[in-house]
C-alpha cells in the first residue's frame, strides 16, 4: 500500500479576503481592548514610554475611534528614567487627551513601603509599588504590554491573566482560555493584567511601527551617547548609572532596543537611524531583546518567572 | 492593514514528551533560525550542566522552572516562528494527565494540528486521542508527523503500517484534510528539507507543508455574523452624533447598503458605514475587528447580534453541546453556571447529561451521572436568555461557548454546539 500523499499544495490562491498577519493580530488586539471596556468597570493601561506601550496606546485609540481612549494610564515611575522618554509619555498623554496617573517609586521608597536593594536596582521594588497604586484607584484589569516571545514564563501566559488579592500570578491556577472567550470574571480584590500584544513578536512591533508611523523616544534610534561596559553590556552614563572604578567610559553610536529602568536597561552598539534600518537589524539579530539589554533577566534562569508570581506586570 | 504581507498559521503539537514533541518544536524554531544565540548559550549549558552529551533542544520550550526540575511540561506554551513565507504560532500542549484541557485549549484556535506518534510505538491509545480532539475542535488540517525514523532504519515499511492504520482510523473520524510525515526531530530528517535517508517518501517536508497548506477557503465567508462588543458614542463636539456598533466579524462579509437585522429584536436597517480603525472601509470579512452604522436609531446594545434578513442563526434556550470538563469539581446534572457565548453571557442549567464518551474507544457511556476533569460529553443546557447560535460545524465562533464556575469564577469547560 502506498502511504496517502500529504495535500496537495497550492499556490495561495489571490484571496480577496485577505489579511496580512500584522492585521490578524492589530484585530485580535482590538477585540481584547474593547472586550475588557465592555466587561470591566475600572480598566488601566500602563504605559512606560517604551515602543510596546506606545503600540498599545494605539491599538486603544483605534478599537474606540472616533471616541477617545476611555481609560486612564499608568506609569510606575522608578526614579531612574530617561530624559526623553519622560518627555515623550507627557506630551502623548496631552495628544490624546488621557489621564496619567503617577505611582512613584522614589516616594514609595520615602515613605518606607520599599527599599532600594543594596545595589540601587529598583525592579524588583516596581512590585510593591504597582499593587499599591492598582488598589488604591481600584483598577480591576491592567493593560501590560508584555509578549510571549520575551521570555520562557511569558510562553505560558494567558491574555486574561488572573491575580489573586494581593497580586499574585500563579501558573497552576490560570484559566484555560479557548477561542476569543475570555473569563474576565473576578472576586472583589482580585484583578486581571491583560496582555494584547501577546502573540506579537519584537519584529511585528517593530513592523506595526513602520507601517502607522508610531512616534517612540528618540532613544530608540541610534545617537552618540557617553557609556562604559559592564558584564558584556553598554551603559549609559547618567545621573542613575555611574561607571565604578575600573570602567572606562567613551563616545559609542548606540540604541536601545527596549526601554526600562534607566540603570538597568544596556544599549546596544548600532548605526540604525531609521525604522527601515532597525527593522533589518532586528531581522538579522541573533540575540533576544532582553538578553541583550535587561540587566534585570540575568539574576538567574527563573528570573521573569519569580518576579511574576510576584505580582510583577 | 489589509493585503500584503505574509499571512498567519496558528498550528497545535500534541505528543508526549517521549514522542519527541518538545524536540520537533526546538528543531522547528532552531532551523527557522528563531533560536537567538543567547537562548542557545543558556541551551548547551543547561545540557551540560545535565550532562546530555548534545544539545537538548528540547530544553528550549521548557518553560518555568518547576518544569525544568520535574521534567514536565505543566501548561499550554505559546512559540513563535516566522519563514519568509508565513508566521507561526504554536499552541505547545504538553501529554500528561491533564492532557485534554490542554489540547481542547490549544486546538480551539488552531488552524492545523500536528499529531505526533513514535514510529517505533505506532499508533498509541494517545494518538487516537489526539486526533480525535483534534477533530472534536474541528481543526481543519491534521497531520500525523511519524517520528523517531532513524530509530527503525528509516524503514517504509514501518512508516506505512501506521500511515493506513491511523488513515482507517481518520476516516471514522471524518477528517477532511490529512497529512503524514515521516520525520525524525532529533536529525532533522523531512523538518525544513526532504531527507537524504528516506528517498521513498515523495511528499513535502513538515515546514513545506505548514508553510503551503491552503486556509484562506477554511473560513465562512456565507453566514453574516456580527456579535455587537461595544457601543461607541462620543457625544463630543467633533462626533455629536455618532452611534457605532463595534464587534468583531464572526463569519460572512459586510458592505455599506447591506441590508441587516439585529438580533433579539428582529428589527431591520441598512449599513450605512463600515469604520475600520479611523474611517469607513469598504467591507469587512472575518477575523477584522470594526464597527458598523446602521440608518436606523435602534436600540442595540452589547450581546446582540448582527445578521442579514434572509440567514438568521437560531434563537434558542436550550443547547445540545459537547463539552470538555477543564476543572476539580466533577459536574452534575442540575448544576448551574455562568455561560460565556460570543460576547453574551448568560446562566445557565445542566437539563441532562446524555452521555460521556470515552476518547480513546469513542465508546458512550450513556449511565454517567458525572464528568470529571478532562471528561468529555454530551449535554442539554437551559440558559435564562436566548443566545443566537450555529452549529459549531458550520461556525466555530457563533457554535462555541465556555461555562464558568461561579463560584470560583474559573472557567470550568470548553463547549461545542451540536447541529
Amino acid at each position: 500500500m502506498t502511504p496517502p500523499l500529504p495535500t496537495p499544495t497550492r499556490e495561495h490562491e489571490p484571496s480577496e479576503y485577505r489579511l496580512s498577519q500584522l492585521g490578524v493580530l492589530e484585530a485580535e488586539s482590538v477585540h481584547i481592548f474593547r472586550e475588557v471596556v465592555a466587561e470591566f468597570e475600572r480598566p488601566v493601561l500602563l504605559f512606560s514610554g517604551g515602543k510596546d506601550s506606545v503600540v498599545m496606546l494605539r491599538l486603544a485609540e483605534k478599537a474606540f475611534w472616533p471616541g477617545r481612549i476611555p481609560f486612564p494610564v499608568l506609569h510606575v515611575d522608578t526614579g531612574h528614567n530617561f530624559p526623553e522618554v519622560l518627555a515623550f509619555r507627557d506630551a502623548k498623554v496631552a495628544e490624546l487627551g488621557v489621564q496619567l496617573v503617577v505611582a512613584s517609586v522614589p516616594e514609595a521608597i520615602e515613605r518606607g513601603l520599599v527599599a532600594e536593594g543594596r545595589d540601587g536596582t529598583r525592579n524588583r521594588i516596581q512590585t510593591p509599588v504597582l499593587l499599591e497604586a492598582l488598589d488604591k484607584h481600584r483598577f480591576t484589569a491592567a493593560f501590560g504590554g508584555a509578549r510571549r516571545d520575551e521570555d520562557r514564563a511569558r510562553a505560558k501566559e494567558r491574555v486574561f491573566s488572573f491575580r489573586d488579592e494581593f497580586g499574585q500570578w500563579d501558573p497552576k491556577r490560570q484559566r484555560p482560555e479557548l477561542w476569543s472567550l475570555y473569563n474576565g470574571r473576578i472576586h472583589l480584590g482580585e484583578s486581571i493584567r491583560v496582555f494584547p500584544l501577546s502573540n506579537w513578536t519584537e519584529l511585528d512591533v517593530w513592523q506595526y511601527v513602520r507601517a502607522e508611523r508610531i512616534a517612540l523616544p528618540s532613544i530608540y534610534y541610534a545617537h552618540e551617547r557617553e557609556v562604559f561596559c559592564r558584564d558584556g553590556m553598554v551603559y549609559a552614563v547618567n545621573e542613575c548609572c555611574r561607571p565604578r572604578a575600573g570602567e572606562e567610559t567613551f563616545t559609542a553610536r548606540v540604541r536601545y532596543r527596549t526601554v526600562g529602568d534607566a540603570s538597568l536597561t544596556a544599549a546596544v552598539p548600532s548605526d540604525a537611524d531609521t525604522i527601515e534600518a532597525i527593522i533589518a537589524e532586528i531581522a538579522a539579530t541573533r540575540v533576544t531583546e532582553r538578553g541583550a539589554t535587561r540587566g534585570d533577566d540575568r539574576f538567574s534562569e527563573a528570573a521573569m518567572e519569580d518576579r511574576k508570581r510576584e505580582g510583577y506586570f | 492593514m489589509a493585503g500584503p504581507g505574509t499571512d498567519l498559521l496558528r498550528f497545535a503539537t500534541a505528543g508526549s514528551v517521549d514522542d519527541g514533541k518538545s524536540t520537533l518544536i526546538g528543531r522547528l524554531l532552531y532551523d527557522s533560525k528563531a533560536v537567538f544565540a543567547d537562548q542557545l548559550a543558556a541551551v548547551e549549558a543547561a545540557s551540560a550542566a545535565h550532562g546530555d552529551d548534545y544539545v537538548n533542544l528540547a530544553l528550549l520550550t521548557d518553560g518555568l522552572r518547576a518544569e525544568r526540575e520535574q521534567g514536565i511540561t505543566i501548561d499550554v506554551a505559546y512559540r513563535y516562528f516566522a519563514t519568509p513565507r508565513r508566521t507561526f504560532v504554536i499552541a505547545d500542549t504538553p501529554g500528561h494527565v491533564q492532557y485534554t484541557r490542554n489540547m481542547v485549549t490549544g486546538a480551539s484556535t488552531a488552524d492545523l494540528a500536528i499529531v505526533l506518534v513514535d514510529a517505533r510505538r505506532g499508533l498509541t491509545e494517545q494518538g487516537r486521542r489526539h486526533a480525535f480532539i483534534a477533530t472534536l475542535l474541528r481543526v481543519p488540517h491534521l497531520v500525523l508527523a511519524v517520528n523517531k525514523m532513524d530509530l527503525v532504519d528509516y524503514s517504509q515499511q514501518v512508516f506505512e503500517a501506521i500511515a493506513e492504520e491511523f488513515t482507517r482510523f481518520a476516516t471514522r473520524l471524518k477528517v477532511h484534510d490529512l497529512a503524514v510525515v515521516p520525520i525524525s526531530a532529533l536529525h532533522g530528517d523531512n523538518i525544513v528539507t526532504r531527507s537524504e535517508a528516506m528517498p521513498w517518501y515523495q511528499g513535502p517536508s513538515l515546514l513545506h507543508h505548514l508553510e503551503h497548506v491552503h486556509v484562506a477557503s477554511d473560513r465562512n465567508l456565507i453566514d453574516v455574523r456580527f456579535p455587537v462588543q461595544y457601543v461607541i458614542r462620543p457625544q463630543s463636539a467633533a462626533h455629536p452624533d455618532y452611534r457605532g456598533y463595534a464587534g468583531t466579524v464572526a463569519s460572512g462579509v459586510l458592505r455599506p447598503g447591506d441590508e441587516v437585522m439585529v438580533l433579539p429584536s428582529g428589527f431591520t436597517s441598512r449599513i450605512t458605514a463600515v469604520d475600520g480603525f479611523d474611517g469607513p472601509v469598504t467591507e469587512a470579512f472575518p477575523p477584522m475587528a470594526v464597527t458598523l452604522r446602521l440608518a436606523d436609531d435602534l436600540d442595540i446594545s452589547r450581546g446582540d447580534m448582527i445578521c442579514r434578513p434572509n440567514n438568521t442563526p437560531r434563537t434558542t434556550q436550550d443547547l445540545d453541546a459537547m463539552v470538555c470538563w477543564m476543572t476539580e469539581t466533577p459536574l452534575r446534572p442540575g448544576q448551574k453556571l455562568t455561560l460565556k457565548h460570543t460576547t453574551r453571557q448568560v446562566r445557565c442549567m445542566v437539563k441532562d447529561l446524555r452521555y460521556r464518551l470515552d476518547v480513546t474507544t469513542l465508546h458512550r457511556d450513556e449511565t454517567a451521572d458525572r464528568l470529571a476533569l478532562n471528561d468529555i460529553g454530551r449535554l442539554t443546557l437551559r440558559t435564562t436568555q436566548p443566545l443566537f447560535t450555529d452549529p459549531y460545524s458550520r461556525n466555530r465562533t457563533t457554535g462555541a461557548f465556555i461555562l464558568i464556575d461561579e463560584t470560583t469564577n474559573t472557567t470550568a469547560a470548553a463547549g461545542m454546539i451540536n447541529n
